[in-house]
């Protein structure tokens, strides 16, 4: 287990450097410089401030020069905030962020799991059709469509709820549920199948056959099979929260990290993007790492690290 | 014989599907006598797991339909308990023993933990106890170190263990009739041997009655007093041991009995597989359900179901070739267990 894991994370590591390169090389393909977009700068100055930030360099030594500064825990400056580092403008914009999507993850999880429980349970009633129903609304819609009707009728028509901006709690309340319906979805049709699934193998016949009840026929032998794969929804489910929050940030007007990126690329904050960019996808590696790790605990009859299970 | 323990009565059973109602069991009847062993014989799709897993109300509720009949054990019918009530008897009264040992396991969940469900629902012991218990029924059935092996999951045994662990569930609480749905279909030739040892010495030791269903002719000589001969969803033929090997009276029995393979036979002598395939049991009409297969068919047999005909106490067969009238007609010459020279 333990070389397992020091294994993973050394894979983990290369993914990230293969990331930021190509990241590294595809933002000098962004039409414009750090410098041509606010106010007109002379010749003089911008030459001046390329010298700055290092960007009358080679490529290939500006490349050197991210790396090197990044092993030591240095995502550089930010080329538009004066005097900012990296570090500290992520560190003020994932709070907001963390909290909308960890919400949105808790409350998808939740009401997904109610869902696509008793749409197995109830397979081919009412209540499975209501739910797939509920699934496919929350697939096939997108988050700023909830996130305007949302805002008409919650905030604008009711007067329930603060519309945008963010000064206390309640303002997240709006963009966690629009972010959520996806969750709900994702989650309710994976528990949906995985249940029916199960609740097809013969263990279960066996498991009613010794006259247990079906309610532990249930939680202990269908829902505990059925939720393993389940774990597996994580990592996808991580990178649509991320992106998710780029358009919800917007429309609610979050200070958060998805509502900075965003700026960043609109202004060629090379550095923030970058920086941003590699902490997105740092999180998304380690959670798929946790989905492994859990799946490993969760499921006997995978042994991780070549340990060897013997069979009799 | 002795007295009847399990009584399975005219039964009907359906399944609800998407292409249509299938009628997959239609009024089978039998009874199973105290300690003996009954086995059900018949093709695949013949409806044997089905009339098994009906004694127990195990087939799916939103598909089935059990359109008539009675299963009467103990006095009641089964068919009409609820679910508190058909709990008490599943494990405790009635137990069964699946045709996968593979699948019929749970595999995420400790071995010894899925002997011990059973015991502690139904004997009403503590935790402590039902592990003593389990561990004493994994020794009986053979699995060696069996209180280490408490811990193992399933994919740690190989499937000759794993059946033997399902039938230490299975007989955990000392159930008085043992279902077993191919028990050994699924293991190779040695282990099958082993399986069935074992359960006929757990069966001289408790005197549990045991179903046995099987499409394994050697099985039925090793195991059973008695046989039911299973045709889509009929039982066409019924009798002892001897009855039906040397003495069978339906032509399908006769197909069976020459299209399995005989130990000590001649290999000069080919196996003669019955011809066409099954009916479709949606489209079931009235007459003899293998009157289109049958060698012997006549006029009647397209329009009018055969009854059972009683040819002893305990054989009878539905034919029409049993009916007075038939024609007298030359039975195959080399059929059954033994040829008969
Ligand atoms: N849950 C179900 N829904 C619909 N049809 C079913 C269901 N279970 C069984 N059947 C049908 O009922 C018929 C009898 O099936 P059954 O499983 O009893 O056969 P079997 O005699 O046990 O065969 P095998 O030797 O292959 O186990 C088959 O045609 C099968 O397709
Ligand atoms: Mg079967």
């Amino acid at each position: 287990m333990g070389r397992y894991v020091v294994q993973r994370m050394g894979y983990m590591v290369i993914t990230l450097l293969i990331i930021v390169t190509i990241t590294f090389f595809l933002m000098q393909l962004l039409p414009g410089t750090p410098f041509s977009n606010p106010e007109k700068l002379s010749e003089r100055q911008l030459e001046l401030m390329s010298a700055k930030y290092g960007l009358d360099k080679p490529l290939a030594i500006q490349y050197m020069t991210y790396i090197g500064n990044l092993i030591q825990g240095d995502l550089g400056l930010s080329f538009q905030s004066e005097g900012r580092t990296v570090i500290s403008m992520i560190g003020d914009r994932i709070g907001p962020s963390a909290l909308i999507g960890g919400q949105a993850v808790v409350i998808g999880v939740l009401c997904g799991f109610i869902l696509g429980v008793i749409s197995a349970l109830k397979h081919n009633t009412i209540f499975d059709y209501g739910s797939v129903f509920v699934a496919v609304i929350g697939m096939s819609i997108p988050s700023f469509v909830f996130a305007a009707l949302m805002q008409y009728y919650i905030g604008v028509q009711w007067g329930l709820l603060p519309v945008a901006l963010w000064k206390d709690y309640s303002y997240s309340i709006m963009p966690s549920l629009a972010l959520s319906a996806m969750v709900i979805a994702t989650v309710a049709r994976f528990i949906r199948s995985e249940m029916l699934e199960v609740l097809g193998q013969e263990f279960v016949t066996t498991a009613r056959a010794k006259g247990i009840t079906e309610f532990v026929v249930i939680i202990r032998h269908v829902l505990r099979n059925a939720l393993i794969p389940v774990v597996t929804v994580l990592g996808p489910l991580t990178v649509s929260i991320m992106t998710g929050t780029l358009v919800i940030e917007k429309i609610f007007a979050v200070p958060g990290l998805g509502e900075q990126f965003t700026l960043s690329i609109l202004v060629n904050d090379y550095s923030v993007i970058l920086g941003i960019t590699l902490f997105y996808s740092a999180l998304f590696i380690f959670i798929v790492f946790i989905v492994d790790i859990l799946y490993g605990i969760l499921d006997p009859r995978i042994s991780m690290g070549g340990g060897k299970k013997d069979a009799a | 014989m002795g007295e009847t323990i399990l009584s399975v009565d005219n039964l009907d059973v359906s399944f609800q599907t998407n292409s249509g109602l299938i009628k997959a069991v239609r009024g089978v009847s039998f009874d199973l006598k105290k300690g003996e062993t009954l086995a059900i014989v018949g093709e695949s799709g013949s409806g044997k797991s089905v009339t098994a897993k009906s004694i127990m109300q195990l087939l799916p509720k939103q598909s089935t339909r059990i359109d008539s009949g009675s299963i009467v054990y103990g006095g009641n019918d089964l068919l009409e308990y609820g679910n508190k009530e058909i709990e008490k008897i599943r494990g405790k009264e009635i137990a069964m023993v699946f045709q996968d040992p593979m699948t019929s396991l749970n595999p995420t969940m400790k071995i010894g933990k899925q002997v011990m469900e059973g015991l502690i629902k139904h004997n009403n012991i503590r935790k402590k106890e039902a592990k003593k218990r389990s561990i004493e029924l994994l020794t009986e059935v053979g699995i060696p170190y069996a209180e280490e092996r408490m811990n193992s999951f399933p994919h740690e045994f190989s499937g000759g263990m794993r059946q033997r662990v399902v039938i230490a569930m299975a007989l955990a609480c000392d159930p008085k009739v043992l279902i077993a749905d191919e028990p050994t279909t699924a293991l190779d030739v040695t282990i099958q041997a082993q399986i069935l040892n074992l359960m006929k010495e757990l069966q001289k030791k408790t005197g549990t009655s045991i179903l046995i269903i099987t499409h394994d002719l050697g099985v039925v000589v090793n195991m059973a007093q008695r046989i039911a001969v299973m045709y889509a969803g009929e039982i066409v033929e019924t009798g002892t041991l001897r009855e039906i090997f040397y003495k069978p009276k339906h032509p399908y029995t006769w197909g069976l009995l020459q299209s399995m393979p005989k130990m000590h036979q001649d290999q000069s002598v080919p196996l003669i597989p019955i011809a066409g395939s099954p009916p479709d049991v949606s489209l079931m009409h009235d007459g003899c359900p293998f009157a289109a297969r049958c060698p012997y068919v006549m006029k009647v047999c397209h329009n009018h179901k055969p009854d059972q005909t009683q040819i002893s106490v305990t054989h009878a067969a539905a034919c029409w070739l049993e009916d007075d009238w038939a024609p007298e007609i030359k039975q195959p010459e080399k059929i059954g267990g033994v040829s008969n020279s």
